[in-house]
């Protein structure tokens, strides 16, 4: 596959590192604003979809092999599923065990109250943020691999580019 | 703030591409109205509230036109040279039509828009922040209290793309160029 | 009830196109509006016109609550923020929409790559 026009690399060259850092913002307090694991991952991997698009096959043939997205996908998965067993240490499936014990008690009183709008107050929200993102940006980069990068493309003419 | 006038005229340009998407001769256009479909139902979600799913839906709609774009690069419908068959187009419309009546006969029983009853929404709003620590109240039920749900859909997720992984492999039925390519 | 049934318009359009046509790209682009159907259905269902904003908490709406108490502060975010459980059911299925359409993309390369064309009629008669 070939790369694009020298305005289209200069542009993504300047402009690459700042959609990986938005997808990260939104990974990361996805639930203090509006996000999540799900956009942010989806960014990401627009976000390398750009770059492989923009500057051609012959930047990721040294640097992806062709199972890299798929060992990240079933590492992001495997990661959601500990961070779901793991509640076993707090006594049931899928328990938010790093959050206060007194906040899950049946009625919402002044002395149970667990949160503070800060970036870590929020137990396994965090953590299954992230591994969510992990699987998402790998699964779709991969799709995308699958389907344009290791797979030369016929046009209409029959010829393979 | 009334919304209505607004809400309309964006279901109806939804309904409008969608109509010009089925019926393009051309697939590259009918791909590129079907994602106006999309955006303008980001709209609608921002309109209505719904800030996550708008951010979601706009980006999963680029990654639907990256992947159909790739699908499409024949470009040519090449369906409408031979006669079109009435009887199961004529068959189609009255279905639909009959679907159309009997869902506006079933909507009467319905709670008027925009007064929802919310018997399990309203717990989930009042306990969220204090149980889960989330000021988001989206993100605290889809990995908090509903976060087995969430599980589920990381699965299907990954099935549905293993799938495509093992459609689009190179395991070979007959020795060609490509696979010496990619050693 | 206006707004649902126009959803239920943009279905049975998608409905038509998965019905009725004869080209697979039409029949994917049927099963996507077929979705957005779906997905706009289930938001209309949780808007409520007393709502300013979405289901966000922000330490603005605790000050404007009024009182210091938790509970109260509680129901004041409860009473003017839209329904948040049919957001979390509906960022599940687009989610999920993507991969199924990714899925239907790669069958209709695999087909045309045997067939060599994307008309189901053509493949019925070829019957490779």
């Amino acid at each position: 596959m070939r790369g694009m026009t020298l305005i289209v690399r200069t542009v993504t060259s300047l402009v690459s590192a700042f959609i990986l850092l938005y997808g990260i913002y939104i990974v990361l307090y996805g639930h203090l604003s509006p996000g999540g694991g799900f956009a942010g991952g989806v960014i990401l991997a627009c976000c390398v979809i750009l770059l492989v698009l923009a500057f051609g096959k012959k930047f990721v043939d040294g640097l992806i092999s062709e199972r890299a997205p798929y060992l990240w996908d079933c590492l992001g998965a495997l990661l959601f599923l500990a961070i779901a067993l793991a509640g076993y240490y707090g006594g049931q499936f899928f328990y938010n065990f790093l959050v206060a014990p007194e906040s899950h008690a049946a009625p919402v009183t002044a002395a149970n109250v667990a949160g503070n709008y800060r970036l870590f107050s929020s137990g396994i929200i965090l953590p299954c943020n992230i591994a969510i993102g992990i699987k998402v940006a790998a699964c779709l980069f991969g799709v995308f691999a699958v389907l344009a990068v290791f797979r030369p493309m016929k046009t209409q003419e029959g010829e393979t580019r | 703030m009334d919304i209505s006038l607004a809400l309309y005229l964006l279901i109806g340009f939804m309904i409008a591409s969608a109509l010009i998407a089925i019926e393009a001769r051309d697939l590259l256009s009918a791909v590129v109205s079907v994602s106006a479909a999309g955006a303008g139902l980001s709209i609608i979600f921002l309109l209505l509230g719904a800030l996550d799913l708008a951010i979601v839906q706009v980006v999963v709609e680029v990654i639907s036109l990256i992947v159909l774009i790739r699908a499409t690069v024949t470009r040519k419908d090449t369906t409408y040279d031979s006669r079109p068959n009435t009887f199961a187009v004529a068959g189609g419309l009255v279905f639909c039509a009959l679907l159309c009546a009997a869902c506006y006969w079933a909507f009467g029983g319905l709670v008027p828009f925009g007064t929802p009853k919310m018997t399990m929404g309203m717990p989930y709003l009042v306990n969220t922040f204090q149980r889960t620590g989330a000021p988001n109240a989206v993100a605290g039920i889809i990995l908090d209290f509903r976060g087995y749900d969430t599980l589920g859909e990381a699965t299907v997720i990954f099935v549905a793309i293993i799938g495509a992984y093992v459609l689009l492999r190179h395991v070979g039925r007959k020795p060609d160029a490509r696979h010496d390519a990619h050693r | 009830m206006i707004p649902y049934f126009l959803a239920i318009v943009l279905l049975a359009v998608g409905v038509y196109a998965i019905a009725c046509k004869r080209n697979l790209i039409k029949v994917i682009i049927g099963s996507m509006i077929c979705e957005y159907a779906v997905n706009l259905f289930l938001i209309l269902m949780g808007y409520r016109w007393t709502a300013t904003g979405a289901p966000i908490r922000t330490p603005a709406m605790d000050k404007a609550a009024g009182s210091a108490d938790v509970v109260q502060r509680a129901q004041h975010f409860a009473n003017i923020s839209v329904d948040a459980l049919p957001q979390a059911l509906i960022l599940t299925s687009i989610v999920i929409g993507l991969g199924m359409t990714a899925l239907l993309a790669a069958m209709a390369i695999r087909l045309h790559e045997k067939y060599g064309t994307f008309d189901v009629a053509e493949m019925r008669k070829l019957q490779g």
